[in-house]
């Protein structure tokens, strides 16, 4: 199968962000995934995300490993450079990406194959290496490429297409991030945009590791009933706990949230994440009280969604290693190669 | 009674030590003493892969004429202070040759040889009487035997205490104390013994203004001068020391006079997959990156290696070997990655090698493979080993022309992506200028032209994904291409034809050059005559075949079992392998003269007992 590019071809009367820009200018080539696949619709979620950020596509590096979730990228943000790496490996590549030039805003988009299975390892390591990136996981449980084989975020117990029963425990991707210290944490559903685009859109704007786990069914291999991972399954059991509105930093907070009622957070940029928790004693600024609910909601079988868990202002891999503000790839020869005066010296020290 | 050796600055002298018991720096100041001596010296560490309690053995040549590799047999002189290798230490040392064990425990009867001068100085005695402190009576023993030697050989006292000076520069109580232990050893000697013994020093010029530095230092220097600014890694012997000394230079040449920040990144990583990924995103992203590894990790980083090489980002990865295969010898040396290297990765792929061969030769590949690297947009391996990367070596100063600038290889910025006229199309993979290599572009680099979507599945010349076999082959051929390119760029051979009617010669490449011209003085001494080739890169250049078409019969030596630089060069030149003789060397020591002359000379004569054979 070629790489099938879109049509430009829009209505003249669409609305412009403010960069003067269309959705459909945010949008990638032509979609080779199922129809229906919830990968498209993660897909759409972040082209209207960064549409209504007015962000310049071309600062947003897109990176994926390989896999359904991972060949996604090449289906939004065309005008992104974007790296399709190796399984399970994208958050090392995107960790030097990152270290070469801290200006732009990386994306990383990867499966549960890609994330909880063979890339488990670097996952848990970028998280913990607090890089500034978003990362998100679209998660079906299912091998798609290689025809519904169960990946390791597949639920014990749940049946995988042919009836075969999954025995093996299942990884929940939002305990590790938490546990592993990422610093924005949220879990959504590929059919729920209206919780998604603005979960995308703070984890944008956040500063430091920003994590989505999004529930995106796979619509011919995990899709049935006795699998918990299936629109069916998902819309039954899904449990809004925090909703979460982006506020960009640009406008004017006019409704104040009442205390109690709603949380707002800064951004460093200004923006502001404004956070309503269904159950009152939830507070997602606390890492053991996201444990807690989630723990909660497994028990009761249960799929918590939302905005699980906020540290805003917390340092990252850039801050930590005390670089300088401007990005390495732009410094030149004279600030980095010291020169023949300081090789003699050296050459004394030799001696 | 066979007399006594006797020899003025020609010698190899073996301490045998206590792994994690302080030897290393009394060792190293031996051998700085006799580098301020002005005579040449090679120090060697053999060391186990241990932290402490197991034997190590710190082994020094000295030698007038600058021959610097392993002489291979015995030894001169051992210093024995390890009563667990007691027995294997007085064995080392070759008839005439001297022992000089510590006395305060008497050496066993059935370990005294006749043949040897056996010297006995009791120095954890000597250290018990004069230190109250138990680390510094452990500590000062070995410097006590450094100062018996400065009188048992007659190196100059001053010299140490000069070098004591500079080493504890700021800590004089660290100076008194050393010259305490120094005196300590000297004098019991002078007083015990007839000083100079057989074999003494005297101050020479051969030195000159070379310096006394291990190949990683260099690795590492040249890392900085090249400009890289990111740096994933994980450690490993025997190539963790490259990153360090990366480290400790940036600490003191890359930081930001004014906001007093990094301009560099060090990021130790989980594993060598991912210490490579962030080479390769780094690179990806438009800066200088590089790794360090060895042999396992190079196994690690094989399927990254591909993707470089088929989405075509640089990668500079030094390679310090290390006897394999698996964890193999951690802490012996070998040239056995060579051919893992060369074709690292499944499918049809190639990289660029170089081998450098000296400290300085790793200061200069380090710097200059970013500029190869980018030029050639895949993944440049520099194949140092143990030997060279963790022992001291004499070498030529380091040098850098200060008009040099970074050749950051072909890359479309903003500017030139506006100014491309209309239908003009930017496509990463066309061969705009028919050397295989293309333009790229950096992420964000302009709004509306330029991106691509890197890829390490197949696509077309604009990098859109296709399995078609046209475009798959395009750019396999392509690739190839490029590779040829690549010969012509990267460092040449250093050839030396001795006679052009010779017709054997020597072929060999990285630390087998510390033994070459030792090893070809002595075969000349017995009438063979070789011209010789250091190979310094692959791909191989059209100088290398004509050299190897040249003659008739080479001799291709090096340090791996299974002769892979000859299996490199008749795969790639497709030339007889009847002509290439494999001389090989691969007990995890670095290779020795006898081994290269006599690997030399005994197939010469099983080929003239055949002939006589053939003709009788």
């Amino acid at each position: 199968m070629t790489c099938v590019p879109k049509s430009k071809f829009h209505h003249p009367q669409l609305p412009v962000n403010e960069l003067g820009l269309t959705y459909r200018d945010y949008e990638g080539s032509m979609s080779t995934l199922c129809a229906g696949c919830g990968h498209d619709s993660v897909g759409a979620a972040v082209v209207q995300a960064c549409f209504e950020l007015s962000l310049p596509a071309h600062r947003v590096a897109k990176l994926s490993g390989i896999g359904c979730s991972s060949k996604a990228p090449t289906y939004f943000l065309g005008k992104s450079h974007g790296f399709n790496s190796v399984h399970g490996r994208m958050p090392s590549v995107a960790t030097g990406a990152n270290l070469a030039n801290r200006e732009l805003i990386y994306l990383g988009m990867s499966g549960d194959g890609d994330s909880a299975s063979i890339g488990l390892g670097q996952f848990a390591h970028v998280v913990r290496r607090k890089l500034n990136m978003t990362y998100i996981v679209a998660n079906n449980g299912a091998y798609g490429l290689t025809k519904g084989q169960p990946s390791a975020t597949a639920d014990r117990g749940s049946l995988m297409k042919g009836g075969k029963e999954v025995t093996d425990e299942g990884i929940d991707l939002v305990s590790l991030a938490l546990s592993m210290g990422a610093t924005y944490v949220a879990r959504s559903f590929s059919g729920d945009k209206e919780e998604l685009v603005p979960l995308i859109k703070g984890a944008l704007s956040h500063k430091g590791f920003a994590f989505i786990d999004v529930m995106s069914p796979c619509v011919t291999f995990n899709n049935h009933q006795g699998s918990t991972k299936s629109y069916d399954y998902l819309r039954d059991h899904m449990e809004s706990l925090i909703s979460a509105d982006f506020i960009p930093h640009k406008s004017e907070i006019t409704v104040q949230s009442e205390p109690g009622e709603a949380q707002d957070i800064f951004m460093h940029d200004g923006s502001v994440m404004r956070l309503r928790a269904a159950d009152e004693s939830y507070d997602p600024c606390s890492r053991s009280s996201a444990f807690a609910a989630i723990e909660a909601h497994r028990e009761k079988g249960e799929v918590l969604t939302g905005l699980l868990y906020l540290e805003s202002g917390a340092s990252h891999l850039h801050e930590n290693l005390n670089t300088v503000d401007k990005a390495l790839n732009g410094l030149g020869y004279k600030e980095l190669c010291p020169g023949d005066e300081v090789l003699k010296e050296l050459n004394e020290s030799f001696r | 009674m066979i007399k006594p050796i006797q020899s003025v600055n020609d010698f190899v002298i073996k301490f045998a030590n206590v792994n994690g018991t302080g030897s290393a720096s009394a060792n190293n100041l031996f051998a700085k003493a006799v580098f301020n001596m002005g005579v040449p010296v090679s120090p060697r560490n053999i060391f186990p892969s241990n932290i402490q309690g197991l034997p190590t053995w710190y082994e020094v040549r000295v030698n007038q004429d600058g021959y610097l590799g392993r002489r291979g047999g015995g030894v001169d002189i051992v210093v024995a202070m390890n009563p667990q290798s007691l027995a294997d230490d007085v064995a080392a040392v070759l008839p005439g040759g001297y022992f000089i064990y510590d006395s305060t425990n008497p050496l066993p009867e059935s370990l005294r040889r006749d043949d040897i001068q056996i010297i006995g100085i009791p120095f954890t005695e000597l250290c018990r009487q004069q230190f109250s402190n138990t680390k510094q009576r452990m500590l000062f023993k070995n410097i006590a035997y450094i100062g018996a030697l400065a009188a048992l050989l007659d190196i100059d006292f001053e010299v140490f205490t000069q070098l004591l000076s500079k080493q504890f520069k700021g800590k004089e109580h660290l100076v008194t104390s050393n010259t305490t232990a120094l005196e300590l050893g000297y004098v019991y000697a002078k007083k015990t013994f007839e000083c100079p013994i057989g074999i003494r020093m005297e101050k020479s010029d051969a030195v000159g203004d070379k310096i006394l530095v291990d190949g990683n230092t260099a690795s590492g220097l040249g890392c900085v001068y090249g400009g890289a600014t990111v740096c994933g890694w994980y450690p490993i012997t025997p190539s963790t020391s490259v990153v360090e000394s990366y480290s400790r230079f940036c600490e003191r040449m890359r930081i930001d006079p004014a906001s007093g920040k990094k301009r560099f990144g060090i990021v130790q990583m989980e594993d060598e997959l991912a210490a490579i990924g962030v080479v390769i995103g780094a690179s990806w992203n438009g800066a200088r990156a590089f790794t360090a590894t060895s042999g396992p990790g190079v196994s690690l980083m094989s399927e990254f290696l591909g993707l470089a090489y088929f989405a075509e980002i640089p990668v500079v990865l030094i390679n310090v070997q290390r006897g394999g295969p698996s964890t193999g010898m951690p802490t012996r040396t070998q040239q056995s990655d060579l051919l893992a290297c060369a074709y690292a990765s499944h499918g049809d792929t190639k990289h660029v090698l170089t081998f450098p061969a000296n400290p300085k030769e790793c200061f200069e590949f380090s710097a200059e493979s970013f500029d190869l690297a980018e030029r050639l947009q895949t993944p440049l391996i520099i194949m140092s080993d143990l030997e060279l990367g963790m022992n001291d070596w004499l070498c030529d100063p380091l040098e850098w022309k200060d008009d040099s600038q970074f050749d950051r290889g072909k890359v479309l910025h903003e500017e030139q992506l506006e100014n491309l006229k209309d239908g003009e199309r930017f496509g990463r993979y066309l061969d705009v200028d028919d050397d295989g290599i293309c333009y790229r572009t950096y992420p964000g680099a302009h709004p509306e032209k330029g991106a691509f979507f890197t890829r390490g599945t197949s696509r077309d010349r604009h990098a859109l994904y296709t399995e078609e076999g046209a475009h798959y082959v395009d750019n396999m051929e392509r690739l190839v291409k490029k590779h040829r390119t690549a010969a012509k760029l990267i460092p040449a051979p250093i050839i030396n034809i001795d006679d052009k009617r010779h017709k054997m010669a020597v072929v060999y490449y990285g630390t087998t050059d510390n033994v070459m011209a030792e090893s070809l003085a002595k075969l000349e001494k017995q009438g063979l005559k070789f011209n010789s080739m250091r190979l310094r890169s692959y791909p191989f250049s059209d100088e290398v075949a004509e050299f190897i078409e040249g003659h008739e019969r080479l001799f291709v030596v090096e340090q791996n079992r299974d002769g892979q630089m000859r299996t490199l060069l008749i795969d790639e030149l497709e030339c007889d392998p009847s002509r290439l003789v494999s001389v090989l060397h691969y007990d995890g020591m670095a290779i020795p003269v006898e081994a290269v002359v006599g690997g030399i000379i005994n197939n010469l004569s099983a080929e003239q007992n055949r002939k006589t054979g053939e003709a009788s």
